[in-house]
Protein backbone atom coordinates (compact mmCIF):
# COMPACT_ATOMS: atom_id res chain seq x y z
CA UNK A 1 0.00 0.00 0.00
CA UNK A 2 1.51 2.82 -0.91
CA UNK A 3 0.78 6.41 1.17
CA UNK A 4 -1.28 8.05 -0.92
CA UNK A 5 -3.56 5.12 -0.75
CA UNK A 6 -2.98 5.18 2.68
CA UNK A 7 -3.26 7.94 3.72
CA UNK A 8 -7.14 8.22 1.77
CA UNK A 9 -7.62 5.38 4.23
CA UNK A 10 -6.89 7.23 7.13
CA UNK A 11 -9.16 10.56 5.95
CA UNK A 12 -12.25 7.89 5.55
CA UNK A 13 -12.13 6.55 8.75
CA UNK A 14 -11.42 9.60 10.64
CA UNK A 15 -14.83 11.38 8.85
CA UNK A 16 -16.73 7.60 8.70
CA UNK A 17 -15.51 7.49 12.45
CA UNK A 18 -16.60 10.77 13.06
CA UNK A 19 -20.07 10.26 11.59
CA UNK A 20 -20.79 7.36 13.13
CA UNK A 21 -20.24 8.99 16.61
CA UNK A 22 -22.65 12.18 15.51
CA UNK A 23 -25.09 9.36 14.36
CA UNK A 24 -24.45 7.61 17.49
CA UNK A 25 -25.43 11.34 19.31
CA UNK A 26 -22.10 11.56 21.08
CA UNK A 27 -21.57 14.66 19.83
CA UNK A 28 -25.11 16.25 21.12
CA UNK A 29 -25.56 19.56 20.63
CA UNK A 30 -23.41 20.35 17.89
CA UNK A 31 -24.84 17.08 15.81
CA UNK A 32 -27.93 18.84 16.11
CA UNK A 33 -27.02 22.38 15.07
CA UNK A 34 -25.37 20.71 12.14
CA UNK A 35 -28.42 18.38 11.45
CA UNK A 36 -30.64 21.81 11.67
CA UNK A 37 -28.42 23.46 9.13
CA UNK A 38 -28.20 20.31 7.02
CA UNK A 39 -32.27 20.49 7.17
CA UNK A 40 -32.83 23.96 6.45
CA UNK A 41 -30.45 24.00 3.68
CA UNK A 42 -32.32 20.88 1.86
CA UNK A 43 -35.87 22.45 2.92
CA UNK A 44 -34.56 25.97 0.97
CA UNK A 45 -32.94 24.17 -2.06
CA UNK A 46 -36.16 22.24 -2.26
CA UNK A 47 -38.45 25.19 -2.25
CA UNK A 48 -36.65 26.89 -4.27
CA UNK A 49 -36.78 24.08 -6.94
CA UNK A 50 -40.25 23.57 -6.47
CA UNK A 51 -40.56 27.32 -7.23
CA UNK A 52 -38.29 26.70 -10.25
CA UNK A 53 -40.49 23.42 -11.58
CA UNK A 54 -43.75 25.62 -11.01
CA UNK A 55 -42.63 28.29 -13.30
CA UNK A 56 -41.51 25.67 -15.87
CA UNK A 57 -44.68 23.66 -16.13
CA UNK A 58 -46.92 26.11 -14.95
CA UNK A 59 -48.83 26.80 -18.61
CA UNK A 60 -49.81 23.04 -19.25
CA UNK A 61 -50.72 22.80 -15.44
CA UNK A 62 -53.17 26.05 -16.07
CA UNK A 63 -54.40 24.15 -18.92
CA UNK A 64 -55.19 21.57 -16.79
CA UNK A 65 -56.30 23.31 -13.84
CA UNK A 66 -59.09 25.05 -16.37
CA UNK A 67 -60.04 21.49 -17.98
CA UNK A 68 -60.69 19.92 -13.95
CA UNK A 69 -62.12 23.35 -12.93
CA UNK A 70 -64.79 23.36 -15.94
CA UNK A 71 -65.27 20.15 -15.13
CA UNK A 72 -66.39 20.22 -11.35
CA UNK A 73 -68.53 23.47 -11.99
CA UNK A 74 -70.25 21.03 -14.76
CA UNK A 75 -70.68 18.75 -11.90
CA UNK A 76 -71.52 21.04 -9.51
CA UNK A 77 -74.77 22.08 -11.70
CA UNK A 78 -75.52 18.59 -12.31
CA UNK A 79 -75.48 18.31 -8.86
CA UNK A 80 -77.43 21.08 -7.89
CA UNK A 81 -79.90 20.33 -10.44
CA UNK A 82 -79.86 16.75 -8.78
CA UNK A 83 -80.33 18.24 -5.30
CA UNK A 84 -83.23 20.40 -6.95
CA UNK A 85 -84.99 17.76 -8.32
CA UNK A 86 -84.82 15.20 -5.35
CA UNK A 87 -86.31 17.91 -2.88
CA UNK A 88 -89.38 18.14 -5.38
CA UNK A 89 -89.82 14.62 -5.13
CA UNK A 90 -89.25 14.91 -1.53
CA UNK A 91 -92.01 17.39 -1.05
CA UNK A 92 -94.19 15.62 -3.77
CA UNK A 93 -93.49 11.95 -1.39
CA UNK A 94 -94.58 14.31 1.90
CA UNK A 95 -97.63 15.43 0.05
CA UNK A 96 -98.72 12.20 -1.16
CA UNK A 97 -97.92 10.72 2.17
CA UNK A 98 -100.28 12.82 3.74
CA UNK A 99 -103.35 12.60 1.13
CA UNK A 100 -102.28 8.81 1.55
CA UNK A 101 -102.75 9.14 5.49
CA UNK A 102 -105.50 11.00 4.56
CA UNK A 103 -107.41 8.17 2.60
CA UNK A 104 -106.42 5.77 5.10
CA UNK A 105 -108.50 7.94 7.92
CA UNK A 106 -111.39 8.07 5.47
CA UNK A 107 -111.25 4.90 4.33
CA UNK A 108 -115.60 5.08 3.30
CA UNK A 109 -114.37 7.04 0.42
CA UNK A 110 -112.17 6.41 -2.59
CA UNK A 111 -110.23 9.04 -4.50
CA UNK A 112 -107.91 9.48 -7.59
CA UNK A 113 -105.20 12.00 -7.04
CA UNK A 114 -104.33 14.40 -9.21
CA UNK A 115 -101.71 17.28 -9.96
CA UNK A 116 -102.53 20.60 -10.61
CA UNK A 117 -101.38 21.69 -14.09
CA UNK A 118 -102.78 25.29 -14.38
CA UNK A 119 -105.29 27.89 -13.45
CA UNK A 120 -108.27 30.23 -15.10
CA UNK A 121 -106.60 32.16 -17.54
CA UNK A 122 -109.42 35.13 -15.94
CA UNK A 123 -108.81 36.94 -12.65
CA UNK A 124 -112.25 37.19 -11.97
CA UNK A 125 -112.74 33.51 -11.31
CA UNK A 126 -110.86 30.63 -8.93
CA UNK A 127 -110.56 27.66 -11.05
CA UNK A 128 -107.32 25.19 -11.04
CA UNK A 129 -107.47 22.87 -14.27
CA UNK A 130 -106.20 18.97 -12.94
CA UNK A 131 -104.51 16.21 -15.09
CA UNK A 132 -107.20 13.37 -14.34
CA UNK A 133 -110.45 13.22 -16.56
CA UNK A 134 -112.93 10.96 -17.83
CA UNK A 135 -110.50 8.53 -18.59
CA UNK A 136 -109.98 8.21 -14.77
CA UNK A 137 -113.79 8.20 -13.98
CA UNK A 138 -113.52 11.94 -13.06
CA UNK A 139 -117.21 12.91 -13.28
CA UNK A 140 -118.23 16.64 -13.17
CA UNK A 141 -119.84 17.29 -9.54
CA UNK A 142 -116.89 14.99 -7.40
CA UNK A 143 -115.54 16.95 -4.57
CA UNK A 144 -112.35 17.40 -4.68
CA UNK A 145 -109.90 17.93 -1.32
CA UNK A 146 -106.54 17.75 0.38
CA UNK A 147 -105.62 16.36 3.50
CA UNK A 148 -106.36 19.81 5.20
CA UNK A 149 -109.84 19.91 3.87
CA UNK A 150 -112.09 20.96 1.12
CA UNK A 151 -110.95 22.35 -1.98
CA UNK A 152 -113.82 22.55 -4.72
CA UNK A 153 -115.71 20.34 -7.09
CA UNK A 154 -115.05 19.14 -10.73
CA UNK A 155 -116.86 21.84 -12.65
CA UNK A 156 -115.84 20.60 -16.19
CA UNK A 157 -114.22 17.06 -17.19
CA UNK A 158 -112.01 16.69 -20.74
CA UNK A 159 -110.39 13.13 -21.61
CA UNK A 160 -107.15 13.92 -19.35
CA UNK A 161 -108.06 16.87 -17.26
CA UNK A 162 -110.97 18.59 -15.29
CA UNK A 163 -111.45 21.96 -14.11
CA UNK A 164 -112.39 22.54 -10.62
CA UNK A 165 -114.22 25.19 -9.36
CA UNK A 166 -112.51 26.36 -5.53
CA UNK A 167 -114.70 27.01 -2.94
CA UNK A 168 -113.03 30.62 -3.10
CA UNK A 169 -114.41 31.46 -5.98
CA UNK A 170 -117.09 33.97 -5.77
CA UNK A 171 -119.84 32.07 -7.73
CA UNK A 172 -119.75 29.15 -5.22
CA UNK A 173 -121.42 27.97 -2.42
CA UNK A 174 -121.00 25.38 -0.25
CA UNK A 175 -123.19 24.52 2.72
CA UNK A 176 -121.95 24.36 6.02
CA UNK A 177 -121.87 22.92 9.62
CA UNK A 178 -120.62 24.87 12.35
CA UNK A 179 -120.30 22.39 15.00
CA UNK A 180 -119.56 23.86 18.04
CA UNK A 181 -122.56 26.45 17.27
CA UNK A 182 -124.70 23.04 16.01
CA UNK A 183 -125.97 24.70 13.19
CA UNK A 184 -126.07 25.30 9.75
CA UNK A 185 -124.96 28.22 7.23
CA UNK A 186 -123.65 28.67 3.99
CA UNK A 187 -120.25 29.46 2.87
CA UNK A 188 -119.55 31.80 0.00
CA UNK A 189 -116.45 32.67 -2.04
CA UNK A 190 -115.48 35.94 -3.23
CA UNK A 191 -113.20 37.71 -5.90
CA UNK A 192 -110.51 38.64 -3.75
CA UNK A 193 -110.22 34.91 -2.70
CA UNK A 194 -111.76 34.82 0.97
CA UNK A 195 -114.53 33.15 2.03
CA UNK A 196 -117.30 34.12 4.15
CA UNK A 197 -119.98 32.62 6.12
CA UNK A 198 -123.64 33.78 6.19
CA UNK A 199 -126.95 32.97 6.80
CA UNK A 200 -126.30 32.23 10.73
CA UNK A 201 -128.89 32.51 12.94
CA UNK A 202 -129.07 34.99 15.08
CA UNK A 203 -129.93 33.29 18.25
CA UNK A 204 -126.31 31.18 18.13
CA UNK A 205 -123.57 31.71 19.64
CA UNK A 206 -120.39 31.10 17.05
CA UNK A 207 -117.15 32.14 18.68
CA UNK A 208 -114.00 32.28 16.89
CA UNK A 209 -111.84 29.48 15.97
CA UNK A 210 -114.87 27.28 15.51
CA UNK A 211 -114.53 24.37 13.57
CA UNK A 212 -116.76 24.46 9.92
CA UNK A 213 -117.40 21.70 8.34
CA UNK A 214 -119.77 20.89 5.12
CA UNK A 215 -123.18 20.18 6.23
CA UNK A 216 -124.21 17.73 2.89
CA UNK A 217 -127.17 19.32 2.33
CA UNK A 218 -128.37 20.29 -0.94
CA UNK A 219 -126.49 17.06 -2.09
CA UNK A 220 -123.35 19.14 -3.87
CA UNK A 221 -120.63 17.58 -1.27
CA UNK A 222 -121.08 14.67 1.31
CA UNK A 223 -120.92 15.83 5.37
CA UNK A 224 -118.23 16.48 7.42
CA UNK A 225 -115.08 17.61 5.31
CA UNK A 226 -113.11 20.41 6.97
CA UNK A 227 -113.71 23.67 5.59
CA UNK A 228 -111.57 26.03 8.03
CA UNK A 229 -112.17 27.95 11.11
CA UNK A 230 -113.99 30.97 12.05
CA UNK A 231 -112.38 33.74 12.30
CA UNK A 232 -114.64 37.08 13.28
CA UNK A 233 -118.04 37.37 13.87
CA UNK A 234 -119.93 40.28 12.64
CA UNK A 235 -123.35 40.45 14.51
CA UNK A 236 -125.84 43.10 13.74
CA UNK A 237 -129.30 43.32 15.79
CA UNK A 238 -130.89 45.18 13.24
CA UNK A 239 -129.95 41.99 10.51
CA UNK A 240 -131.82 38.63 9.94
CA UNK A 241 -128.54 36.88 9.94
CA UNK A 242 -125.07 36.62 11.29
CA UNK A 243 -121.93 36.70 8.92
CA UNK A 244 -118.12 35.61 10.06
CA UNK A 245 -115.10 35.72 7.87
CA UNK A 246 -113.44 32.22 7.52
CA UNK A 247 -109.91 31.22 7.96
CA UNK A 248 -109.67 28.28 5.07
CA UNK A 249 -107.79 25.09 6.23
CA UNK A 250 -106.45 24.77 3.03
CA UNK A 251 -103.69 26.86 1.51
CA UNK A 252 -105.11 27.39 -2.07
CA UNK A 253 -101.83 29.30 -2.93
CA UNK A 254 -99.96 26.04 -2.70
CA UNK A 255 -102.47 23.71 -4.60
CA UNK A 256 -99.90 21.10 -6.09
CA UNK A 257 -101.66 17.58 -5.74
CA UNK A 258 -105.36 17.07 -4.86
CA UNK A 259 -107.77 13.88 -4.32
CA UNK A 260 -111.19 13.21 -6.21
CA UNK A 261 -113.41 11.81 -4.10
CA UNK A 262 -114.71 9.67 -6.85
CA UNK A 263 -117.54 7.31 -4.96
CA UNK A 264 -119.59 10.64 -4.50
CA UNK A 265 -122.52 11.41 -6.66
CA UNK A 266 -123.87 14.73 -6.53
CA UNK A 267 -127.12 15.21 -6.14
CA UNK A 268 -129.87 17.59 -8.20
CA UNK A 269 -132.46 18.99 -6.27
CA UNK A 270 -133.42 21.44 -8.81
CA UNK A 271 -136.40 19.64 -9.87
CA UNK A 272 -137.46 19.53 -6.29
CA UNK A 273 -136.86 23.69 -5.31
CA UNK A 274 -140.62 24.95 -5.54
CA UNK A 275 -141.17 27.43 -8.34
CA UNK A 276 -142.30 30.52 -7.96
CA UNK A 277 -145.91 31.36 -9.30
CA UNK B 1 -99.55 29.96 -45.51
CA UNK B 2 -96.83 31.03 -42.58
CA UNK B 3 -100.43 32.05 -40.81
CA UNK B 4 -100.56 28.55 -39.14
CA UNK B 5 -98.00 29.45 -36.75
CA UNK B 6 -101.03 31.02 -34.93
CA UNK B 7 -102.37 27.73 -34.05
CA UNK B 8 -99.20 26.24 -31.98
CA UNK B 9 -98.21 29.31 -31.28
CA UNK B 10 -101.88 30.79 -29.35
CA UNK B 11 -101.83 27.09 -28.11
CA UNK B 12 -98.36 28.04 -26.34
CA UNK B 13 -99.53 31.32 -25.25
CA UNK B 14 -103.02 30.19 -23.19
CA UNK B 15 -100.43 26.95 -22.10
CA UNK B 16 -98.68 29.58 -20.50
CA UNK B 17 -101.01 32.29 -19.78
CA UNK B 18 -102.93 29.29 -17.34
CA UNK B 19 -99.73 27.83 -15.92
CA UNK B 20 -97.45 30.27 -15.61
CA UNK B 21 -98.39 34.08 -16.35
CA UNK B 22 -101.90 33.28 -13.80
CA UNK B 23 -98.94 32.28 -10.90
CA UNK B 24 -97.23 36.11 -11.60
CA UNK B 25 -100.03 37.95 -9.60
CA UNK B 26 -100.51 41.35 -8.18
CA UNK B 27 -103.06 41.18 -6.02
CA UNK B 28 -105.58 39.64 -7.58
CA UNK B 29 -104.97 41.11 -11.10
CA UNK B 30 -102.46 39.23 -13.35
CA UNK B 31 -101.83 40.05 -17.04
CA UNK B 32 -103.81 38.94 -20.20
CA UNK B 33 -101.06 36.91 -22.70
CA UNK B 34 -103.29 36.01 -25.61
CA UNK B 35 -104.82 39.51 -25.34
CA UNK B 36 -101.25 40.94 -25.39
CA UNK B 37 -100.39 38.91 -28.36
CA UNK B 38 -103.57 40.06 -30.17
CA UNK B 39 -103.39 43.59 -29.75
CA UNK B 40 -99.67 43.38 -30.81
CA UNK B 41 -100.49 41.59 -33.99
CA UNK B 42 -103.31 44.07 -35.03
CA UNK B 43 -101.14 46.37 -34.75
CA UNK B 44 -98.30 45.14 -37.44
CA UNK B 45 -98.17 47.04 -40.48
CA UNK B 46 -98.04 44.01 -42.74
CA UNK B 47 -100.00 42.18 -41.08
CA UNK B 48 -104.21 41.07 -42.88
CA UNK B 49 -104.70 38.08 -40.39
CA UNK B 50 -105.48 40.12 -37.41
CA UNK B 51 -109.18 38.71 -37.30
CA UNK B 52 -108.54 34.63 -37.39
CA UNK B 53 -105.55 35.56 -34.78
CA UNK B 54 -108.21 36.45 -32.25
CA UNK B 55 -110.97 33.94 -33.40
CA UNK B 56 -108.05 31.05 -32.96
CA UNK B 57 -107.05 32.93 -29.54
CA UNK B 58 -110.98 33.16 -28.76
CA UNK B 59 -110.87 28.71 -29.37
CA UNK B 60 -108.36 28.13 -26.95
CA UNK B 61 -108.97 30.52 -24.68
CA UNK B 62 -112.53 29.68 -23.85
CA UNK B 63 -111.77 26.55 -23.80
CA UNK B 64 -109.43 26.54 -20.97
CA UNK B 65 -111.72 29.15 -19.39
CA UNK B 66 -114.87 29.14 -17.22
CA UNK B 67 -115.60 32.82 -18.06
CA UNK B 68 -118.45 32.34 -20.52
CA UNK B 69 -116.91 32.35 -24.37
CA UNK B 70 -118.87 35.04 -25.50
CA UNK B 71 -116.39 37.29 -23.49
CA UNK B 72 -113.47 36.44 -25.18
CA UNK B 73 -115.50 36.59 -28.93
CA UNK B 74 -116.41 39.84 -28.11
CA UNK B 75 -113.72 41.23 -26.17
CA UNK B 76 -110.40 40.35 -28.29
CA UNK B 77 -112.21 40.66 -31.42
CA UNK B 78 -113.59 44.38 -30.11
CA UNK B 79 -109.66 44.81 -29.18
CA UNK B 80 -108.45 44.01 -32.60
CA UNK B 81 -111.09 46.91 -34.01
CA UNK B 82 -109.54 49.17 -31.54
CA UNK B 83 -106.00 48.28 -32.49
CA UNK B 84 -107.06 48.41 -36.48
CA UNK B 85 -108.33 52.10 -35.61
CA UNK B 86 -105.37 53.03 -33.69
CA UNK B 87 -102.79 51.63 -36.45
CA UNK B 88 -104.28 53.86 -38.69
CA UNK B 89 -104.53 57.09 -36.67
CA UNK B 90 -100.86 56.95 -34.76
CA UNK B 91 -99.08 54.48 -37.03
CA UNK B 92 -95.90 56.65 -36.39
CA UNK B 93 -95.52 55.63 -32.67
CA UNK B 94 -96.47 52.70 -32.74
CA UNK B 95 -95.50 51.91 -28.76
CA UNK B 96 -97.89 54.40 -28.35
CA UNK B 97 -100.40 52.38 -30.43
CA UNK B 98 -99.66 49.62 -28.01
CA UNK B 99 -100.07 50.89 -24.58
CA UNK B 100 -103.35 53.03 -25.75
CA UNK B 101 -104.83 49.59 -27.34
CA UNK B 102 -103.67 48.04 -23.98
CA UNK B 103 -104.91 50.43 -21.90
CA UNK B 104 -108.55 50.28 -23.75
CA UNK B 105 -108.35 47.05 -24.22
CA UNK B 106 -107.62 45.73 -20.63
CA UNK B 107 -110.90 48.08 -19.22
CA UNK B 108 -112.79 46.75 -22.20
CA UNK B 109 -112.38 43.59 -21.30
CA UNK B 110 -112.70 43.62 -17.65
CA UNK B 111 -116.07 45.98 -17.86
CA UNK B 112 -117.08 43.33 -20.21
CA UNK B 113 -116.28 40.20 -17.69
CA UNK B 114 -117.52 41.87 -14.59
CA UNK B 115 -121.04 42.96 -16.71
CA UNK B 116 -121.33 39.52 -17.96
CA UNK B 117 -120.41 37.96 -14.59
CA UNK B 118 -123.09 40.47 -12.56
CA UNK B 119 -126.04 39.56 -14.98
CA UNK B 120 -125.34 35.82 -14.42
CA UNK B 121 -125.69 36.44 -10.78
CA UNK B 122 -122.06 36.40 -9.50
CA UNK B 123 -121.55 38.85 -6.31
CA UNK B 124 -118.16 41.35 -7.55
CA UNK B 125 -118.38 44.59 -5.63
CA UNK B 126 -116.86 46.87 -8.00
CA UNK B 127 -114.32 48.64 -5.69
CA UNK B 128 -112.70 45.12 -5.18
CA UNK B 129 -113.00 44.48 -9.02
CA UNK B 130 -111.03 48.38 -9.55
CA UNK B 131 -108.49 48.17 -7.70
CA UNK B 132 -107.46 44.58 -6.84
CA UNK B 133 -108.01 42.84 -10.39
CA UNK B 134 -108.22 45.48 -12.77
CA UNK B 135 -105.96 48.50 -11.88
CA UNK B 136 -102.84 45.80 -10.84
CA UNK B 137 -103.55 43.53 -14.45
CA UNK B 138 -103.52 46.78 -16.01
CA UNK B 139 -99.95 47.47 -14.72
CA UNK B 140 -98.86 44.20 -15.70
CA UNK B 141 -100.41 43.87 -19.08
CA UNK B 142 -98.68 47.68 -20.04
CA UNK B 143 -95.15 45.79 -18.58
CA UNK B 144 -95.66 42.99 -20.64
CA UNK B 145 -96.66 44.68 -24.03
CA UNK B 146 -93.25 46.47 -25.12
CA UNK B 147 -91.51 42.89 -25.38
CA UNK B 148 -94.75 41.38 -26.64
CA UNK B 149 -94.58 44.22 -29.53
CA UNK B 150 -91.03 43.22 -30.08
CA UNK B 151 -91.63 40.21 -30.29
CA UNK B 152 -94.65 40.10 -32.83
CA UNK B 153 -93.14 42.80 -34.75
CA UNK B 154 -90.30 40.61 -35.71
CA UNK B 155 -92.90 37.64 -36.45
CA UNK B 156 -95.10 39.84 -38.59
CA UNK B 157 -91.22 40.20 -40.99
CA UNK B 158 -91.29 36.25 -40.96
CA UNK B 159 -95.37 35.50 -41.38
CA UNK B 160 -95.21 38.57 -44.00
CA UNK B 161 -91.49 38.72 -45.55
CA UNK B 162 -91.01 42.34 -47.43
CA UNK B 163 -91.71 41.80 -51.71
CA UNK B 164 -88.46 42.61 -54.01
CA UNK B 165 -89.09 44.35 -56.94
CA UNK B 166 -87.09 43.88 -59.65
Amino acid sequence: MNSRSLQTTIIFLVVGGILALALGGFFGVASNRFSAMFINLQTWIFTRYQGFQDLVTAPGDIVALRQENANLKAQVSQLQAQLIEMQQRVNETEILAALVDFSRSNPESTYKAASVIGRDPSPFLHYIIINRGSNDNIRRGMPVVTNQGLVGRIDAVIADAARVQLITDPASSVNAYLQNADTSAVLYGSVTGDISLDLISQNVKVEPGDLILTSGLGGGYPADLIIGQVVTLRTLEFELFQQATVQPAVDFSRLEIVLAITNFRPVDITPLEPVSP
Amino acid sequence: MRNIIAFPLLGLVVILQSSLVSEIHLLQGYADLPMLIIAAWALQERVESAWHWAAVACLFTGFISSLPWIIYVIGYIGIVYIARILQRRVWQAPLLAMFSVIFTGTLFMHLLSFGVLTLLGTALPISDVATLITLPALLLNMLFSIPVYTLMRDLSYWVYPAEVMD
